[in-house]
């Protein structure tokens, strides 16, 4: 991606007392919040349901407004660039469009010319290594299958930005971790940025350069902590001690987030070998 | 395979046993009784005596409710479209779709014939009339059936309204069409045939099944009689294999409820 190097890179996310609350008497959902994101972080967002994780993502999409605070990405009000993916929790994939015209439906919404979004298709295609499923359709693919085709859709937006909402959270762990994988490979590639909302700890720390956990009624950034396990990461990674010791201590810091376990003592987490 | 097979023979093997016990009950009552149940050969022949007469009517009748059936196809488009577009429309205009549906068409037929004049006209309205609801209530719902998150995926694209509909709630509507349209194909050949019992003419030649089924009733044909229903039944057999296999060539590549045979 053409940062220039030189200089510090702007944060590419800014958020300034923001708050959102449904309805004009309902609870706040977010209480007021500040965080800035740099170009090229693997943001991982932690917190027990209710914390407003999800509503973090659909206020950077421009799909909810604030209630209060400014709010930017990339320099623009949410919603106005179109340098921004959002991949969903389900794959919502079209069911009756095959895996190519799947992965083009953004692009097309864009009256972008057929040459370039064939381009866009097959690069993105190749990226999660779908090209040769591209005229399936989605009902003959695997669970991973599909959630692969939806990130290449995601992808092939050549997006600046990518907000990941819960995109593993319905898959099998083997799958889940596998695509975990592959999103950091192509990561490391392409160096977009990322917030990657999720209930696993171990993914998040697998994936982020940065976790924030966040805290619920209101919603709010409870710790907001650097990950910095060495790359290239990869399965062996999972194995490390290092690995280990921050999915043991990141548990540890949102059980004592959760009411119910605030007054016990901290479950014991698992030791490195 | 072979239960494939055997489930194309089954309806088959059911209408030999059924023949064969009309025959045997036919056979078992006593002679004064039989006209009740005609000898099925006598069915038969019914339909080589009044050839030319029933081919006619049923002509008639299949192409009032092909006229019907397909205006009440293409104006429910346009109606789901409205009623889809804004739910203030929705609760303003269906209780008035549902009247549509439940006035009596006994009623109607001699209001029409008052203002249409009895004939293919009438015919046709009444057809309309009895096929626009399970088509209209269908597509309605499929086009607003669409998955909250499919919708947010197409703001977040900024689709126009127009791609909204066209890319994603037309499509996503189609099986709902289908099922409305299989309904009112059913419906539509029972339809015109009873709308030709109550407002068809017998001028011209130009009468359907409804009419013919008059005339026989009356001149104590009974034979001809079942020839007749025989024949209605075959104009709402051909209409829904006709929209099924329309449904399948466009569905079967995406829609579970079309693919099952493919496993």
């Amino acid at each position: 991606m053409p940062f220039p190097s030189s200089i510090t890179p702007p944060s590419q996310i800014r958020l300034q007392a923001v708050t959102k609350r449904f309805g004009p008497t309902g609870p706040e959902v977010l209480a007021p919040l500040d965080l800035a994101i740099d170009p090229g972080e693997f943001v991982a967002i932690l917190g027990p349901s209710g914390c407003g994780k999800s509503t973090l993502l659909r206020l950077l999409s421009g799909l909810a407004a604030p209630s209060s605070g400014q709010l930017s990405v990339n320099g623009h009000a949410p919603g106005g660039g179109d340098d921004l993916a959002y991949v969903f929790q389900d794959p919502t994939l079209l069911p009756w469009l095959n895996v190519a015209a799947n992965v083009e439906t953004l692009l097309r919404l864009r009256r972008m010319p057929a040459a370039e979004r064939t381009r866009r298709r097959d690069a993105a295609l190749a990226l999660v290594r779908l090209s040769d499923r591209a005229s399936a359709y989605p009902r003959q693919l695997s669970g991973g299958q599909r959630m692969r085709v939806s990130l290449a859709r995601a992808l092939a937006l050549e997006p600046r930005i990518l907000l990941l909402d819960e995109p593993f959270g319905a898959l099998d762990e083997m799958t889940r971790d596998r695509l975990g994988e592959e999103l950091l490979a192509i990561h490391s590639r392409q160096r977009w940025t990322a917030l990657f909302v999720t209930h696993s700890v171990a993914e998040a720390v697998f994936l982020a350069s940065r976790i924030l956990i966040l805290a619920a009624h209101p919603g709010r950034i409870a710790h907001d902590l650097p990950i910095d396990l060495p790359g290239p990461r990869s399965g062996e990674t999972r194995l490390t001690p290092k690995y280990l010791q921050l999915v043991a201590d990141i548990s540890a810091r949102l059980r004592a987030l959760d009411p119910e376990n605030a007054a016990s003592a901290p479950a014991s987490a698992p030791v490195a070998p | 395979m072979n239960s494939r097979l055997l489930r194309w023979c089954l309806p088959f093997v059911f209408a030999a046993l059924l023949l064969l016990g009309w025959q045997l009950l036919h056979a078992s009552l006593p002679a004064s009784r039989r006209f009740l149940l005609p000898d099925l050969a006598r069915i038969f022949s019914a339909f080589r005596d009044h050839g030319p007469a029933l081919l006619s009517a049923t002509r008639y009748t299949a192409l009032t409710a092909l006229t019907g059936f397909g205006l009440a196809a293409t104006l429910s488009v346009a109606a789901s479209l409205l009623l889809a577009s804004s739910s203030l429309i929705r609760v303003t205009l269906y209780p008035y779709l549902m009247a549509l549906q439940m006035v009596p068409i006994i009623i109607i037929a001699p209001i029409l014939i008052l203002w249409v004049g009895p004939g293919a006209p009438s015919v046709v309205i009444v057809t309309f009339l009895i096929s626009f609801f399970p088509l209209v209530v269908n597509t309605t719902q499929g086009l607003l059936s669409v998955e909250r998150a499919q919708v947010d995926l197409f703001r977040m694209g900024r689709a126009s309204r127009w791609q909204e509909l066209l890319l994603l709630r037309a499509p996503a509507a189609l099986p709902y069409f289908f099922t409305g349209l299989r309904i009112s194909a059913i419906l539509a050949p029972i339809g015109a045939l009873t709308a030709d019992y109550l407002v068809g003419t017998t001028t011209g030649g130009k009468s359907g099944l409804g009419i013919t089924a008059l005339l026989f009733s009356a001149r104590n044909e009974i034979p001809a009689l079942y020839a007749t229903a025989l024949l209605g039944c075959a104009l709402g057999f051909a209409l829904v294999a006709a929209v099924s296999a329309l449904a399948w060539l466009t569905l079967h590549h995406w829609h579970d409820s079309y693919s099952a045979s493919e496993k």
